[in-house]
């Protein structure tokens, strides 16, 4: 056992090596506490799937948990305001990290995906927030997709005759903002230059981001208290 | 307050409460706020001690005294501040609280919060005779104290509040007739079922005020003329419509003449009344649709109409305005009784907003209570074809807002229903009114999209309210149209309940919002209504740069009136808003997380100038530690920086504690250097500071080291902007106050161009050249250019003006001119002592002093000055009479001029006869060295006539000049020992000298260097010798 973590920490450090060079915003010693955090989520994961990397439940289970992002934004049965319940879109945040499409996440991937989580540039985020609303992986983020991810942002007004004419009216709201080439979609330079021109679109479809606070406490959890191995 | 409190307000039936009355409620917070604010306002005032103290049984414990200028001690508490007994001018011994002064008393209400209202009660039901307390017994009259006035100046409007209900509805207002006029053609048409033919003015053209007729009949209190068709009277109908009612026209059979405008019938209370008597038709038309008001459901409609005998509604109205005083429920209940059948549901009457569809069962109550405070005609068509639609809309309920403030306006349902509300707790909202006029038709298309997107705000999460959020910044914030539709849909509501959520992106969404749309005063008042400051300071905490940014900002635009500058200051917002302006301005290479921190500091800059026009918060922003940082500021090189720094230290300037700080802080280097930057406003604070600061001399002097003064010259030129043109001769009058500034003017040729803007510029910017020429005529060279360049005729031709800060400043600059004989001879032709001679007349004591002043070089240096004085009629009585003044610098000034006027002999005796010697002689008792100097020598040359040397020593005036030679002053000296020589010409006046031992005095006097006073002092000495020795002889033989 002693043997093996001694050479799992070689490894380790080689890999963080390799890696630091290759992703941005962390350095050596960063990239080591990433792995080394990657590879304890790894093991309280189920043996088998351990080889392939995270799962899926993993996953939304660490965005829930260390960086407060949820999305069970209709189970609790309006006893919080509704602009409380925030509601991130798990599974396209998953597939935005999920670079090969295996449906696990590798190291490399985690390391990667953080990298613009925690220390993203604006241009990184955007990339980002739009791969992840980008929900067909067609290049566009069509009329359907934002009535996907917007289906529950309003409440339903039962008198209404269409309850969701709310919330078609805000997609179109938020297509004629962001539809500059009027093609009736968004594409990757619509939204650039959207969220360019108002930064606050950035997550307009969807908290897929952590918040300031998050990222601090990850972040000294993840660098500062591992220092001491 | 003492009138109002004993007639007006409602006492309960045992006589020692204040009865729950609205009314009182309305009296008791308009004391409260002014009470409140009293500091503030008038801060010399309010620190004049009671001459009894109010004293009442308080709810207030020591613990609430959280203020500094208070000292607990257990449960007691007492103000730090006493007066000269030591005892405190504040004292807490629960449940007594004892208060001598207004300070305190503002102090007090704004330390008591929520208990405010119960304090005031407390007090008022105590004291019942207020005003007894302050002045005691004898009330001072208006025009002596200033405090008195303040007070009868509340008095007044709290007995507009009184009797508001009484005239407010008696009168017709040109909204209430055009309202009317409106309603009336909507009942035009050529159907068979219409009710009249055609309504028209007999004028288009609109006055400001909305009347429409010529404005010599305004003056009659006439609004408008119209000309009514109706379906069965013949022929048209011409009406009048005035404040005091309605009436038909002589013109009707077009017979002009003399009585052209006469009325031809009685008055009625409305247009509605009037065609009511005149045409069957059109009654039996308007009953039908009052049967229409029977249908809408409501328990409270009569609740609000008074008892009015109604056999008389309907007929016609005596022309007396009082005794319509219920027109409005007389209306309703008029229309309520009068119900014959047939019914037609055509014509739905109901509120005028209701024609926009947008009332529901609830806010109807509501407006039922609104409806009794506004005298509106209140019949109009409520059925139209989009209307049902939109009601649906209106019906959209908000309750499930969260962190929901639960005002009024959020209870009501989010549509066009919260049109009418809020103008009556506004107090500073003057154009409310006239808005509510335009109302009615032809709202724009932004208004409903704009209704739409704060309906989505109400209920969205955070990412839908984003996305809304952006695209209500789409539409054009800076106008109006779109501000006011923001409000009247209860968006500020949700926007301020925005700022309280934890989504960071929310609060920046709708901050970006408010900053913008409180560029309007009516938004800002309604933010600042809503509570709206107390977050956007408390948001100042947030560790987010942009967030902190953008909530500064809109502090600075929210805080542009008094009630919301003291909001931001009680609730911290001060020593926050200093915080933010903590950055370093000027780093080389500034990291991008600096540049954030500039920007914050500038926001926070900006705030601080709009909270900068209250005097606490200045102290407040000093206490805070402002001043070093808003000095570091200076150094910025950013002109939207430096704007609003520079912007707050000139305002902030008006304390002296400021000015020691801008002067020893070394800010005069930077502002001096900023008065060459190329942006004017930027050079017009810096002037405006300067102009503050240089009253002291280091400063002045700093200025010069500086090298200010050539770009102040320089400013000058710039003379098309008048504020810059204002503050840069402002900074140059007080800068001339030093002569080695007045020297480097001179060499600058500053004069020339001032004196070249004493013609056609605006009273601020004359006040300032005007003072600057006075102050630089203490160099003589300067008297000549000032009249080789043409400004003596300018200056004479300004003695005629009203402006006192100005004629102070001219008297003085045209006294200053006289000095020079050439100057005088100008003055002189163009009747410039004439003039200075009738300002003597104007109350301002401080003109009457500077004209006296400036008086006396013109006698001296005019020829002929004696005959020029005696051709005054009544001139030489006036001045003699001027010596009664209270004020000291007037009595010098005059003394003054009355030594003048005395070397004319014959003018002596005129004033003789005007007993200018019994009123010297009571002069002699004053303490004031100045004062003391002029008197002597207007005695001195009082004595050369007749018996008036023995006069003044009957009179007494003698004994206490010889004390004057024991004052400091040596120019008193001199003057008295002259006077003291011309005394001593008559025997019981040595007699008199000598025992009150002015030989000793006059021995010193003699050993002066002064060689006039040594030859007086000689000569009254030896006069009392001649006179022992005489008497010697006398006795001795």
């Amino acid at each position: 056992m002693l043997k093996m973590s001694a050479m799992n920490r070689k490894f380790i450090q080689n890999l963080a090596e390799t890696l630091c060079k290759q992703v941005k915003h962390f350095d050596k010693r960063e990239t080591e506490c990433l792995i080394r955090l990657f590879s304890g989520l790894l093991g309280e994961q189920a043996e088998r799937r351990a080889a392939h990397g995270l799962d899926r439940v993993r996953f939304r289970h660490i965005l829930h948990n260390t960086f407060g992002m949820t999305d069970d934004m209709m189970m609790d049965n309006g006893t919080s305001p509704i602009w409380m319940r925030t509601r991130i879109i798990i599974m396209p945040v998953f597939r935005a990290f999920d670079k090969d499409n295996d449906t696990y996440i590798s190291v490399r991937e985690w390391v990667e995906g953080l990298s613009v989580f925690l220390r993203g540039t604006l241009d990184e985020k955007i990339k980002f927030c739009f791969d992840v609303y980008n929900l067909h992986g067609d290049g566009y983020i069509s009329r359907e997709e934002m009535l996907q991810m917007l289906k529950d942002s309003l409440i339903r007004q039962p008198t209404e005759e269409d309850p969701d004419e709310g919330i078609k009216d805000i997609v179109e709201i938020a297509l004629k903002k962001m539809d500059y080439d009027h093609d009736g979609k968004v594409s990757y330079s619509d939204f650039e230059k959207t969220v360019k021109d108002e930064n606050l679109l950035l997550e307009a479809f969807g908290n897929c981001l952590p918040d300031a606070k998050s990222i601090l406490a990850f972040e000294q959890h993840a660098f500062q208290e591992q220092h001491g191995h | 307050m003492g009138e109002t409190l004993s007639k007006a307000i409602q006492w309960s039936s045992d006589g020692d409460k204040l009865e729950d009355s609205p009314l009182n409620n309305d009296i008791l917070t308009e004391i409260l706020i002014y009470t409140e604010d009293f500091e503030d306002r008038y801060p010399k005032e309010a620190r004049i001690r009671f001459r009894e103290p109010l004293q009442w049984e308080t709810t207030l414990e020591a613990a609430d005294f959280t203020s500094d200028i208070y000292d607990t001690r257990g449960e007691a508490a007492v103000s730090l501040e006493s007066d000269d007994k030591g005892s405190p001018l504040l004292q807490l011994s629960p449940p007594d609280i004892t208060v001598h002064s207004f300070y305190h008393l503002s102090n007090l209400l704004q330390l008591s919060k929520d208990k405010k209202m119960k304090e005031i009660r407390a007090c008022l039901e105590v004291n019942r005779e207020p005003i007894k307390k302050i002045f005691g017994p004898i009330s001072p009259t208006i025009h002596e104290d200033k405090l008195f006035n303040i007070l009868h100046q509340l008095d007044e409007k709290l007995l507009s509040i009184a009797v508001r209900p009484i005239t407010g509805e008696g009168r017709l207002s040109p909204a209430a007739v055009n309202t009317e006029v409106d309603l009336l053609k909507r009942f035009c048409g050529t159907g068979e079922k219409r009710v009249l033919k055609s309504v028209s003015y007999t004028s288009d053209y609109v006055f400001s005020n909305g009347c429409r007729s010529p404005p010599w009949r305004q003056m009659d209190g006439e609004i408008c003329s119209l000309i009514i068709e109706t379906c069965d009277t013949e022929p048209t109908l011409f009406i009048t419509c005035s404040t005091s009612g309605v009436f038909f026209d002589e013109r009707i059979h077009g017979e002009g003449g003399v009585n052209y405008y006469m009325r031809k019938s009685e008055l009625y209370k409305d247009i509605i009344t009037l065609l009511k008597n005149m045409s069957p038709h059109f009654a039996a038309a308007a009953n039908e649709q009052d049967s229409a008001i029977q249908d809408v459901p409501s328990a409270k409609k009569i609740v609000h109409v008074e008892t009015v005998d109604v056999g008389e509604t309907g007929q016609t109205l005596k022309s007396n305005g009082h005794e319509e005083k219920n027109v409005p429920e007389k209306v309703r209940q008029q229309l309520a009784r009068n119900k014959p059948g047939g019914r037609k549901k055509k014509l739905e009457p109901s509120l005028k907003w209701k024609n926009l569809g947008l009332t529901s069962s609830y806010d109807e109550a509501e407006e039922k209570s609104r409806r009794s405070r506004e005298s509106k005609k209140i019949l109009e068509n409520g059925t139209k074809s989009p209307v049902s639609e939109l009601k649906k809309k209106a019906n959209f309920s908000g309750s499930s807002l969260p962190g929901s403030q639960s005002s009024q306006k959020i209870k009501s349902p989010g549509g066009a229903g919260d049109f009418s509300e809020s103008s009556s707790e506004d107090e500073e909202d003057e154009e409310q009114p006239e808005r509510r006029a335009e109302i009615p038709t032809d709202l724009p298309p932004e208004y409903w999209q704009i209704q739409k997107l704060v309906k989505y705000l109400k209920g969205a999460n955070q990412t839908a309210t984003v996305i809304v959020l952006c695209a209500l910044r789409d539409f054009n914030l800076v106008q109006e149209t779109c501000q006011l539709a923001i409000r009247d849909v209860g968006g500020l509501e949700v926007l301020i309940n925005l700022l309280d959520t934890d989504d960071i992106r929310c609060k920046i969404g709708s901050l970006k919002i408010l900053k913008e749309i409180s560029c309007n005063s009516q938004i800002r008042q309604t933010i600042a209504d809503l509570g709206g400051l107390q977050t956007m300071v408390s948001i100042l905490d947030s560790p987010d740069k942009e967030l902190k940014g953008l909530a500064a900002e809109t502090i600075a635009n929210v805080a542009k009136f008094r009630r919301a500058r003291r909001t931001v200051r009680q609730h911290g917002g001060i020593k926050r808003l200093v915080e933010l302006l903590d950055c370093v301005p000027n780093g080389v290479s500034m990291s991008a997380e600096q540049e954030r921190d500039v920007e914050v500091a500038r926001c926070g800059a900006l705030a601080l100038w709009s909270c900068s026009k209250s005097t606490r918060n200045k102290e407040s922003i000093r206490r805070a530690g402002g001043i070093p940082l808003l000095a570091r500021l200076l150094k910025s090189s950013q002109k939207n920086m430096l704007i609003p720094v520079v912007g707050t230290l000139q305002e902030c300037a008006s304390e002296k504690s400021y000015r020691i700080a801008i002067q020893t802080e070394g800010m005069i280097e930077d502002l001096v250097k900023n008065l060459s930057c190329d942006n004017q406003e930027l050079q017009m604070h810096c002037a405006s500071a300067i102009f503050k600061c240089a009253e002291d001399k280091h400063t002045r002097d700093l200025v010069r080291q500086y090298e200010g003064l050539k770009p102040l010259v320089m400013l000058l030129n710039e003379a098309e902007n008048k504020q810059l043109l204002a503050a840069t001769t402002g900074a140059i009058w007080k800068c001339a106050i030093s002569l080695e500034n007045v020297a480097k003017f001179q060499e600058y040729k500053a004069l020339e161009i001032l004196v070249g803007l004493l013609k056609d510029q605006p009273e601020e910017v004359l006040v300032n050249v005007v003072g600057a020429l006075g102050e630089c005529s203490q160099i003589s060279d300067n008297l000549a250019t000032i009249r080789k360049s043409g400004g003596i005729q300018p200056l004479v031709s300004l003695l005629t003006g009203t402006n006192q800060a100005l004629l102070g400043n001219v008297t003085k600059a045209v006294g200053a001119c006289a000095t020079d004989p050439e100057n005088m001879a100008i003055i002189d032709r163009l009747d410039g002592v004439r003039l200075l001679w009738s300002l003597l007349k104007n109350p301002n004591p401080e003109v009457q002093a500077s004209a006296a002043w400036a008086i006396c070089p013109c006698i001296e240096n005019t020829k002929d000055a004696g005959e020029m004085v005696r051709s005054f009629v009544g001139g030489l009585e006036l001045i003699v009479n001027l010596l009664k003044s209270q004020n000291k610098d007037v009595l010098a000034s005059v003394c003054a001029a009355i030594a003048k006027i005395a070397k004319d002999v014959e003018n002596l005796a005129v004033i003789t006869d005007h007993g200018v010697v019994p009123m010297l002689a009571n002069l002699t008792n004053t303490g004031d060295d100045k004062l003391r100097r002029y008197l002597a020598e207007a005695i001195a040359c009082c004595c050369k006539w007749g018996s008036n040397c023995a006069s003044f020593g009957e009179a007494g005036a003698v004994a206490p000049l010889v004390h004057y030679l024991r004052s400091k002053d040596p120019s008193v000296h001199q003057a008295t020992a002259r006077a003291l020589f011309e005394l001593s010409k008559d025997p019981n006046n040595c007699i008199t000298m000598h025992e009150n031992g002015v030989v000793k005095l006059l021995l010193i006097m003699i050993g002066s260097t002064d060689e006039i006073l040594q030859e007086a002092a000689a000569s009254c000495v030896a006069n009392i010798r001649r006179l022992a020795l005489a008497n010697d002889k006398a006795k001795y033989g």
